[in-house]
């Protein structure tokens, strides 16, 4: 079942911007690639349904133009 | 000239003239294996325990040294089992259940295999090829002092193969000069370099890894635990993209360094070289004797077609997969349990010929599971990109603090057979609330029964299983017997009997083929059903 939300989801979301942006402070390009896979992997993880996922990825692919 | 390619652990079958050789015209033979490794052995052995006549040719006159196929799996076990070498097998072997995964020399985690309860074999064994070989021979020659028509003719070499429609000519060159016979059936048993796929023009498609492996046995009193230990980018010197530790029996451990594509072989299998790299992943201090040693490469690709009308192939020479998972050797004894009832049941007229055509669908369906399997555990062991090494990377960094990434973690998926759902021997599901694990298609699960197994008990005809219900003692449709095996879910206390088989059904009856593998499944006995899906079953009837 396809959940994906595309509307707005995050309460405060320049906070959680900056927050994103602050756990990146001080890491190399190479380290901040690293803690992006990580992140990734771990909120693919939380959300588990395949279809919201496979939607995800779909809406993350780069733009055609 | 029969020059030897490679030394032999035990020589099984020297050369002896035959009579075909003296014969005035070619003699044509049922059935001819070329290739007397596992898999060409255990197709004359599941043949021979028919009552088919089988002639295996091999242009060696015994077993290869060298561990090769070290794990053999719990299918493999069960289908040794109904051939009569599991018990032997399963005592020579080694049986591990820990096993630790490193990253550089950090540990990331463990995991125990810890198999579910109530299968009589464990989830696989260590046991070295040659051992493997040895016992299937050994089966072979009790089979034959039954009178089982299996011949082994060691230091017969086909140099080449003329094909016919009814018929395979074979060119023979022995120690005593060539001859020529005929088979009415060809089946290709010899290995990944399959000189039969070349005589015959034959391609494989897939994808060739760049890379290599030395692999070394050696034998070590050492404080090593029985445990599989598998290094991701180990960092002892010269180790290369990973490493692999297992056991053996008799003392002696393999282990596997994947050295990279761009090496000097004649370098890196000198000793000294070799032990460069085991004292720096053993230590100085660890005392050895290498065994053996070989350099070898893989790729993951298979024939587009195992069947060529009168030839068919199977194992290596059919299919090749990388070592992660141990699907090699595993899922070519598959091809032997898939292929030898059928050919039985044709070369006895009680099926038809396109019944064979079933083994291409069955088999190249677990060949694609087996190389998609590999070739995925192949790239998480060696990135391709730096993409790809990124998340390889993250995942190990978090699957040591974080159970979820555990199961993201491939340095290999374990060997199980492959269920045939929708393919055209596979017939209906009409057991409501059936267990998805027996669903028709799939291998039957084991489970205890009284003070047995239930693999066991189904043998290698085609049955029919009823539990909790009954149905008649024998039938016979179309000239093949089928016999019903009865079962009570209170034969098993476990409740292992009534969870992998009812469900939430009240009774079942199975329709089991002589695989072992399910092909419908119904509540009650219903006589023209049963006929009907077995008919199909034997390619007899259109789906």
């Amino acid at each position: 079942m396809t959940d994906l939300r595309l509307t707005p989801n995050i309460p405060d979301a320049d906070s959680f911007y900056a927050d994103l942006l602050a756990a990146h402070e001080g890491l190399s390009d190479d380290e901040s690639a690293a803690m992006n896979a990580r992140l990734i992997l771990i909120l693919a993880n939380h959300i588990g349904d395949r279809g919201t996922l496979a939607a995800a990825l779909d809406a993350a692919r780069p733009v055609q133009r | 000239m029969l020059q030897d390619r490679y030394s032999l652990a035990f020589k099984l079958y020297p050369y002896a003239r035959s009579a075909d050789q003296d014969a005035q015209t070619p003699v044509r033979h049922p059935v001819v294996v070329v290739g007397g490794g596992p898999i060409g052995i255990a197709t004359a052995l599941d043949l021979g325990l028919q009552g088919v006549p089988v002639v295996l040719l091999d242009d060696h006159e015994g077993v290869g040294k060298g561990s090769r196929a070290l794990c053999f799996a719990k299918r493999t076990m069960e289908i040794a089992d109904r051939y009569g070498c599991g018990d032997a097998m399963q005592e020579k072997g080694v049986v591990w259940n820990v096993g630790k995964v490193f990253h550089e020399d950090r540990k990331v985690f463990e995991f125990n295999l810890l198999p579910e309860e109530g299968h009589r074999y464990p989830a696989f064994i260590n046991l070295p090829q040659p051992h493997f070989e040895k016992f299937l021979v050994e089966r072979v020659r009790a089979a034959q002092a039954d009178g089982a028509p299996i011949e082994l003719r060691g230091k017969n070499r086909v140099t080449a193969v003329a094909v016919h429609d009814d018929r395979v000519t074979l060119e023979i060159e022995t120690p005593d000069g060539p001859y020529q016979m005929e088979a009415e059936w060809l089946i290709g048993c010899d290995g990944a370099s399959s000189p039969l796929r070349g005589m015959m023009g034959l391609e494989f498609e897939g994808r060739v890894f760049k890379d290599s492996f030395l692999i070394a046995d050696i034998r070590m009193t050492a404080d090593f635990p029985t445990e599989r230990w598998f290094w991701f980018e180990p960092s002892f010197k010269n180790a290369g993209a990973s490493a692999l530790l297992h056991k053996q029996p008799d003392g002696v451990w393999r282990i596997d360094f994947q050295i990279g594509w761009d090496v000097d072989r004649q370098e890196e299998m000198k000793e000294e070289n070799i032990r460069r790299r085991l004292d720096a992943m053993l230590g100085n201090d660890v005392d050895y004797e290498i065994v053996w040693s070989s350099i070898y490469t893989f790729q993951c690709r298979r024939m587009e077609k195992f069947r060529h009308g009168r030839v068919i192939f199977a194992g290596d020479a059919a299919h090749q997969v990388s070592p992660f998972g141990a699907r090699g050797a595993n899922s070519g004894i598959q091809d032997v349990d898939n292929l030898g009832w059928k050919l039985g049941l044709v070369h006895k007229g009680l099926a038809p010929e396109r019944l064979l055509d079933s083994y291409d669908e069955e088999r190249i369906h677990g060949a694609d599971e087996n190389i998609l399997n590999s070739t995925r555990a192949t790239d998480f062991i060696t990135p391709k990109s730096k993409i790809s090494h990124v998340f390889r990377n993250a995942v190990l960094e978090l699957a040591e603090h974080h159970a979820f990434a555990r199961p993201l973690v491939n340095s290999g998926r374990l060997s199980v057979p492959c269920a045939y759902d929708g393919l055209c021997l596979t017939g209906d599901d009409a057991l409501a609330g059936g267990p998805r694990q027996s669903r028709p298609g799939t291998p039957c699960p084991d489970a205890p029964v009284q003070d047995g197994f239930l693999l066991r008990r189904l043998g290698t005809d085609f049955t029919l299983l009823a539990i909790d219900t009954d149905a008649p003692k024998e039938m016979t449709v179309d000239g093949i017997g089928l016999r019903c095996v009865t079962a009570r879910s209170g034969d098993d206390p476990t409740g292992a009997l009534a969870a992998r088989y009812l469900g939430d059904a009240g009774s079942a009856i199975y329709l089991i083929r002589p695989d072992q593998h399910i092909v419908a499944r119904w509540e009650r006995f219903d006589e023209t059903a049963v006929q009907f899906a077995l008919r199909r079953a034997c390619a007899k009837e259109d789906a």
